[in-house]
């Protein structure tokens, strides 16, 4: 299983904060997974397809290319605007 | 020292408490705060809510104080960020160095609000008389 998570106008855009999948067997990158995950409809196509968006994976920003496995928590969100 | 907390902080407090920290080591503290401002893209704010990623953030601040600290040699560093619901002048975010001379101190402070701002995940959303929506970097 791997966790996923969403933040800020992306949360609000897919309607969902966090889940927990099993991870498919043919996926084992962030690219990967985030193209499973577009796979959804339309809406999630879509939504991932905005190249703005981060990724983090087990709370470190990540490269599309990073290896995601088994146990692992894996975040979208859009740029931050803290401070 | 790194906290998030929903609270409003005490600079004063913050300062006083790094000051006893650090033992006479120090020649320099420089330190730097964030308010909510009351005007963003032309629009009169209302309030604000900030959200961000539990877990992350900490990792992410702590991240930024140590790497800070080893480039410019710090004796201490804090970084404070409030979430949750603010108004305009509220304070959001303290960020201070501690060095044996100023020039480092001011390197030090500056750099963190700067890396915080790109890299800690936190995000604005605010409400105008249109309605709320989600600040965008810049």
């Amino acid at each position: 299983m791997v966790q996923l998570r969403y933040f800020a106008s992306l949360r609000e855009r897919l309607g969902i904060g966090e889940e927990t999948v099993p991870l498919p067997g043919h996926v084992n990158t962030v690219a990967g997974l985030q193209h499973w995950l577009q796979e959804r409809g339309t809406l999630w196509a879509e939504t991932l397809a905005d190249e703005r968006l981060l990724v983090a994976v087990n709370h470190e920003i990540s490269e599309h290319n990073a290896s995601v496995s088994d146990g692992d928590e894996i975040a979208w969100f859009p740029p931050v605007t803290g401070g | 020292m790194i906290r998030v907390q929903q609270e409003d902080f005490d600079p004063g407090a913050e300062l006083d408490a790094l000051r006893s920290r650090l033992q006479g080591t120090a020649g320099a503290v420089v330190s730097f705060i964030g308010l909510v401002r009351d005007l963003n893209e032309g629009d009169a704010i209302a309030d604000m809510t900030l959200e961000h990623y539990p877990g992350m953030t900490e990792k992410a601040l702590a991240q930024i104080a140590i790497e800070a600290s080893s480039r410019w040699n710090l004796i201490d560093a804090v970084i404070i960020h409030r979430v949750g619901p603010m108004a305009p002048n509220d304070r959001i975010v303290f960020v201070a160095a501690a060095s044996a001379h100023r020039k480092e101190a001011f390197l030090a402070c500056e750099h963190m609000i700067t890396t915080l701002k790109t890299e800690a995940p936190f995000w604005k959303k605010e409400t105008t008389s249109g309605g709320t929506r989600w600040v965008s970097q810049t």
